[in-house]
């Protein structure tokens, strides 16, 4: 596979999100509106590329036995640069994300790279595949946040052009459910033709 | 009095999964059967409880007394994740059907977001240990109750036709999304 294929196959063909269904909690949770959504998006793409990077140098010296402990600590440490970096440059999206930036740790489409790719891949695809899924991951979170804060709120990237409220339920709970549920089956749809 | 007030919200009000998005992998992945659901939300509560009052003590004596509070995601994660792997090696030994019940379900429970995520709420929302351990466990019994549900709901729909594009997982969410509705209902019971 060449590295264009490798770094696109995170978009469509592979989506974490939308094809393979990981990393569901900050997806349903980040996404209230679209700019909240590429910020949780980009946070993670970081993590992963980092995590991949670090992994795929390391994949000699780390015995089979504690390879997992030792992703965990790799990616855990990533995710607290970003923590770091987040509270004290953008503090407002911060705060908006709140309990999700750690929760990046947990993040399967992360420790699923790992296992599956970086551990026995070269750095450069390693970055490439990180890259194209992190980005995957950012786009699907940036669609899905911008439909659910144009039905929601009636406004994009925080332009609002209705008067008065949009739908509440959308920037709701259940609505995050419902739209990616329909999100998802349309992409289940497309794929088949 | 303040402990019922942090089950009534942890249970129903802020429910883990319907309203925090909070371990749903989980949610979606072991809710076929109502028996498995039942396995997976008991071994879930025993995790939550213990790693609630391991990442407290943790954070109290060592974190803070050290001043390196910034090194609570590794730590947390680690102790999580060791926690899981020594219950695993205790329950195998003490008790047999204990384990055969919970056992395929613990080392699932290690990236389970609701373990790390309630653990850190906790030290977030200022508890004490005893307040963490209460809000911990009965998050816990939220989470068991909405898997629980939803499992009984799949159940039926096996006996059901639903649309080739819709078959699976947007099904589901659509059915938890309105388990979400219902359950915000109980919005306002506290003030």
């Amino acid at each position: 596979m060449n590295q264009l294929q490798n770094f696109t196959k995170g978009f469509f063909r592979e989506n974490p999100i939308l094809v393979l269904v990981l990393g569901t909690c900050p997806t349903l949770a980040t996404t209230s509106s679209a700019l909240n959504g590429m910020g949780m998006g980009i946070a993670t793409t970081f993590v992963l590329i980092g995590s991949n990077v670090v992994i795929a140098l390391l994949a000699g010296l780390i015995p089979e036995k504690v390879r997992i402990p030792a992703f965990i600590v790799v990616i855990a440490s990533f995710v607290t640069i970003v923590d770091l970096v987040m509270q004290a440059f953008v503090p407002t999206l911060y705060e908006a994300l709140g309990i999700f930036i750690p929760l990046i740790v947990v993040n399967c489409i992360i420790l699923g790279r790992a296992e599956a790719y970086a551990s026995r891949n070269g750095v450069w695809s390693s970055f490439v595949d990180g890259a194209g899924m992190g980005l995957g991951f950012t786009m699907a979170l940036g669609i899905l946040g911008a439909f659910r804060e144009i039905a929601g709120s009636g406004s994009i990237f925080g332009y609002k052009f209705i008067k008065g409220d949009g739908i509440l339920v959308f920037i709701l709970a259940p609505g995050a459910f419902m739209a990616l549920g329909y999100l998802i089956a349309l992409i289940n749809r497309l794929r088949r033709t | 009095m303040e402990y019922i007030l942090i089950i009534i919200s942890a249970v129903l009000i802020n429910n883990v999964v319907l309203s925090q998005f909070l371990g749903i992998c989980p949610f979606l992945g072991v809710s076929n059967k109502v028996n498995t659901a039942l396995g997976m939300a008991g071994a879930v509560t025993f995790v939550i409880v213990l790693a609630t009052m391991a990442t407290y003590l943790i954070q109290t004596y060592v974190l803070e007394k050290l001043g390196i509070t910034f090194m609570q995601t590794i730590v947390f994660i680690l102790v999580i994740a060791a926690l899981v792997q020594m219950v695993e090696i205790i329950l195998k030994k003490i008790s047999q059907p204990l384990y055969q019940a919970l056992g395929i379900f613990l080392p699932l429970i290690t990236t389970n977001c609701a373990v790390l995520g309630v653990a850190i709420l906790v030290i977030k929302k200022d508890y004490n240990l005893l307040e963490g351990v209460v809000f911990g466990a009965s998050t816990a019994i939220g989470f068991g109750l909405a898997l629980i549900i939803l499992a009984g709901i799949r159940e039926q729909l096996e006996m059901v036709k639903v649309p080739k594009g819709m078959a699976g997982v947007p099904i589901n969410l659509v059915i938890a999304g309105i388990l979400a509705l219902a359950f915000m209902g109980f919005t306002g019971i506290v003030k």
